[in-house]
């Protein structure tokens, strides 16, 4: 029984003697393994670490267990969520809306604004048309945005709505309500790739519905647009602003949703920040456009670079190399020599990579996650001396991904011992760490059980980490980003040497004080 | 505030949010909204309509059908491997989301935290997901040996592209000998999660309960109770249990928080079916009912005045034997009880709560915060239907604004109206309500505390209510310099 003084939850609660009683109790009418033949559970449970056990594993074609990515819509609400006054609006049922959001929310610990227009049976009989009309009228009264930015999900897609005609026809039966409103949409079947796809789709079309043909084009010169990509980091975002804004006043992030996901305490603001429409509406005027990510702007690259005829440039600027491509490309672009203040930055974090080496030097990770964060995290493990051991991206591209990878790795002196492994998923990574075990991991909250079955100790980095708190505000990105992954990973590593040392006239000879 | 003067103020806030819709909309969601008293008679509880589509456009909290089916009902049977039949999106978002207890070994012989889904491909809308599932159901089975069964449940595109699962259903079922349950919950069916609680419900009756293997040679007691419609979030389920054990009641099956399938087979050799959230599983409940003559009882373990009494309720079916121990039990726990109103209740006294969530908490939870001295004025359900509305007549303590399907516009004012102390719902009103300086607790998930149901329970929620009403922090958002009020 709970005793006043010293209330516990269930974490505590269920320790107790009654408690363990009831466990006890309830095996004799359960029907799982463990309560029939718990030795059995154990010979399973050893065949999963098996050579054998993965051979079957990696042999899977049908079956995804685990995965490490979402699906299309989800990319593109987080590009609506990118410009000013901007209401996500997903064309289908409303549970997919509340998926969404509670996903971004649990991550972000913030709110995530998005409206559905509720499609059920009758619309998947008849289409989605009556809901589009309702719903873009509702929503415009309700949450009066600049701009309704709609994505569909699976369901309107296999029915085949047709966005730009549903969408021209609500407007033209809103008696002039939505007028002043602007409607952008793209096509995101959760079918086709993952959420890098539709964060890629929507972008295309929010671009090219917002901006005039390149007849009207009138070139802004000193102009540089920056799409950041599937970004969830926001202290990212803002060090990639700031290091343009040490350069010129001139380069604008397009899809820039920093402020949406860290509004203070005080008020509740439906929108915060983002980038303004005009800004978007005269991307087409720049002379440059950077995406950050190569493989969440694939789709968005042909619009720029073949419709636009615009300058296109790549950069990762995730870990040293990347930043230094990315600062090199910027003074580059705008003429201008790299600022003091980055070149001091960039003395700094070397000067910490060399303080910190011993500790990443000859460790072993494994890593998931997106295409573009994989690159430039595996880029920042190489530079420290540390082996890639296990590189898995369950939503990796199948043209140019892996050769950019291995590209990466070729220049760490153990690539032979680094592997890269696309289309895999998470349950394919238990059993390349149980066969061929790594110090660390490194990924998202999933990565949680593999640490509980392997022990080996898990650096959240990555999307969606639900399990631990304001690590989103931080950056990836740029020198001082680096800094916070060369912080992270490194304390990480003196953290589990303070674990394996701290057994009292065992092994704590090696507790020490300095490291 | 007298009940009349809040009564008035409620009717006001529902005028307000109608005016920003447009016409038809506004007439959809006046009928979702009103106001009812205790003492008031045909008030909101019995004309508010609900389970109806929502209003194309807004922030609607509500779930689907699939999020009923796999979210709520089957995913927490634990020695079974329930497939996200579909695009990668549905399982991954459902995933560990909802604190469902379960004790086992993750993996090999139970899978509840897991995701398995087919993650369909463009190629497998155009030519039919049949081929995927049959092997995917192949490569559960050799990896996956422990299972004890599989369940397919269905994401939007099945019911659209014309698969056949239960026919694949019907073949694995046959071939491994294990029960392989399709279940037709496309997103797309019904207004919320609602119809896939039903949906869920109907695979139940059909494809478990047939399976008579563990109830022959089940050596029945007069005492057998099942816990039925207990996600164990928490630990609920467990907290639950050790107060009928103590009663002297065995409980033979639980589910499906923490459940086994060979508990769910089981449930027709009870005595008495205990439903806790009637919502998810009175249709199951009913079956057992006319099929097996099992009668059943809703109980409301929120709370010790709602949990003595359900207490009681329960012991009176039984007789005096039960009803000698479990006066025993609530003399035990009573004391406790005592105790932690007495810790908390000056702190929380007169302090007033606005709750919106789904199933059976909009009035089950009433109580819990009476015995803490806390109002509630405002309540509704994502997802409820004309009888959970009736039913939570009973527990309003005063004037109260019942809001069905209430969606983020409408809370966020009826709360600027209503200036309640502190807000009780899910994790996607959290930070709205959080940001405006307002103490805030998630109740689906029992913000990763809980349990809550039971005396043991009452405890963590009254230290939970104390914590989030009286943190320090809500005292920081105005900063120093700021003047006014």
């Amino acid at each position: 029984m709970q005793e006043v003084n010293n209330i516990v939850n269930g974490q505590k609660l269920f320790l107790k003697d009654e408690y363990q009683e009831v466990f006890k109790n309830k095996k004799q009418f359960e029907s799982n393994t463990g309560s029939v033949n718990p030795a059995k559970v154990d010979e399973v449970q050893e065949w999963t670490k098996s050579w054998d056990y993965r051979e079957k594993n990696m042999a899977r074609e049908a079956i995804t267990v685990n995965p490490a990515k979402a699906c299309q819509p989800l990319g593109a609400i987080m590009v609506g969520l990118g410009f000013e006054n901007t209401m996500p609006y997903v064309h289908g049922s409303h549970g997919c809306v509340a998926y969404f959001r509670s996903y971004f929310t649990k991550h972000f610990k913030e709110p995530t604004p998005c409206v559905s227009d509720s499609m059920s049976e009758s619309a998947a009989v008849f289409g989605g048309k009556s809901n589009m009309t309702d719903g873009l009228r509702n929503c415009n009264a309700m949450y009066k945005p600049e701009m309704i930015s709609v994505s569909t999900t699976c369901m309107a897609e296999v029915i085949g709505d047709d966005l730009n005609a549903f969408t021209l026809g609500a407007v033209e039966e809103a008696e002039g309500e939505l007028d002043n409103t602007k409607i952008t949409y793209a096509h995101t079947p959760s079918f086709v790739g993952s959420h890098i796809t539709g964060y890629d789709n929507m972008m295309k079309s929010t671009l090219e519905q917002l901006n005039p043909p390149k007849s009207e084009k009138v070139i802004d010169e000193g102009r540089i647009n920056i799409i950041p990509g599937f970004e969830p980091y926001l202290g990212s975002l803002k060090e990639v602003k700031e290091i343009c804004a040490s350069f010129s006043d001139k380069i604008v992030m397009i899809g820039d949703h920093e402020d949406q996901w860290n509004t203070g305490a005080g008020e509740y603001s439906l929108y915060a920040g983002g980038t303004p429409l005009d800004v978007a509406g005269t991307a087409i005027n720049a002379e440059t456009t950077i995406s950050l990510q190569k493989y969440s702007t694939i789709q968005t690259a042909k619009t720029i670079k073949n419709k636009w005829k615009q300058g296109f440039e790549i950069c990762n600027p995730i870990g040293l190399a990347g930043t230094d491509e990315f600062v090199m490309k910027l003074a580059e672009l705008t003429g201008k020599e790299v600022p003091e203040s980055l070149k001091t930055q960039r003395a700094q974090l070397v000067d910490a990579m060399q303080d910190s080496y011993p500790y990443m030097h000859g460790k072993k990770f494994a890593i998931y996650g997106d295409p573009d964060f994989l690159l430039g995290l595996v880029s920042f493990i190489v530079e420290m001396g540390g082996i890639p051991t296990h590189v898995l991206c369950n939503n990796a591209p199948k043209k140019g991904w892996e050769a950019d990878m291995q590209a990466i790795i070729d220049k760490s002196d153990w690539s032979e011992d680094c592997n890269i492994w696309p289309s895999k998923d998470l349950w394919h990574l238990r059993s390349l760490l149980f066969t061929e075990p790594v110090d660390f991991l490194i990924g998202n909250v999933y990565g949680k059980e593999l640490y509980r079955d392997t022990k080996i100790p898990l650096i959240r980095i990555g999307f969606p980490i639900f399990d631990r708190h304001h690590l989103h505000r931080y950056s990836i990105s740029g020198y001082k980003g680096c800094l916070n992954l060369l912080t992270w990973i490194t304390n990480a590593v003196l953290d589990q040497l303070d674990e394996e040392t701290k057994d009292i006239g065992e092994t704590d000879y090696f507790f020490d004080a300095v490291r | 505030m007298g009940n009349e003067e809040l009564e008035a103020l409620q009717q006001e806030a529902i005028q307000e949010v109608l005016e920003v819709y447009p016409a038809k909309a506004a007439k959809n969601r006046a009928k979702h909204l009103g106001v009812d008293t205790p003492e008031g008679v045909k008030g909101a509880c019995d004309k508010t309509r609900s389970n109806k589509q929502t209003v194309p456009g807004v922030m609607s909290q509500r779930g689907c059908a699939y999020a009923g089916s796999k979210g709520v009902v089957w995913g927490p049977v634990k020695d079974m491997i329930h497939i996200s039949h579909g695009p990668i999106g549905c399982g991954q978002y459902s995933r560990a989301g909802r604190r469902n207890y379960y004790i086992g070994t993750t993996g090999v012989d139970t899978f509840v935290t897991m995701n398995f889904t087919t993650d369909f491909s463009e190629k497998d809308i155009v030519f039919g997901g049949d081929t995927k599932l049959k092997k995917a159901l192949k490569e559960i089975d050799e990896l996956f040996p422990l299972n004890n069964g599989i369940t397919i449940q269905s994401e939007c595109p099945i019911g659209l592209i014309g698969d056949d699962i239960q026919a694949v259903a019907k073949v694995h079922k046959k071939e491994s000998d294990k029960p392989t349950v399709a279940v037709s919950c496309e997103g797309f069916r019904g207004v919320s999660q609602s119809l896939g609680h039903h949906i869920a419900n109907d695979t139940i009756r059909d494809e478990v309960m047939p399976d008579t293997s563990a109830r022959q040679n089940f050596e029945s007691t007069p005492y057998d109770v099942a816990i039925l419609g207990d996600y164990n979030i928490g630990g609920d389920a467990w907290s639950t249990r050790l107060i009928l054990e103590e009663m002297g009641l065995r409980v033979i099956s639980q589910y499906t928080g923490d459940a086994t399938y060979k508990e769910m087979t089981m449930a027709p050799k009870a005595k008495l079916n205990l439903l806790h959230c009637y919502r998810s599983v009175n249709y199951i409940t009913r079956h057992m009912e006319q099929e097996f003559g099992i009668p059943w009882l809703e109980y409301n373990f929120f709370g010790p005045s709602k949990t003595t009494e359900s207490i009681r309720k329960i012991a009176e079916f039984f007789g005096s034997e039960i009803q000698e121990k479990a006066e025993a039990v609530i003399a035990k726990y009573t004391k406790m009880t005592d105790e932690v109103i007495a810790k908390y209740k000056s702190k929380l006294e007169g302090k007033k709560v606005m709750l919106y969530v789904g199933g059976l908490r909009p009035r089950h939870v009433i109580g819990a915060y009476e015995d803490l001295g806390m109002e509630v004025i405002g309540t509704g359900y994502e997802f409820g239907h004309g009888d959970d509305y009736k039913r939570t007549k009973e527990d309003i303590g005063n004037s109260t604004l019942i809001y069905d399907d209430v969606n983020e516009y409408e809370l966020e004012k009826f709360v600027q109206k209503l200036k309640p102390d502190l807000v009780a719902s899910g994790v996607k009103e959290k930070y709205v309500f959080q940001k405006m300086g307002l103490p805030f607790r998630q109740m689906h998930s029992w913000d990763y505390s809980g349990p809550y149901h039971g005396y043991d329970a009452f405890a963590i929620f009254a230290k939970d209510m104390d914590l989030a009403m009286n943190s320090p922090v809500w005292s920081h958002t105005k900063a120093p310099w700021e003047k006014g009020e």
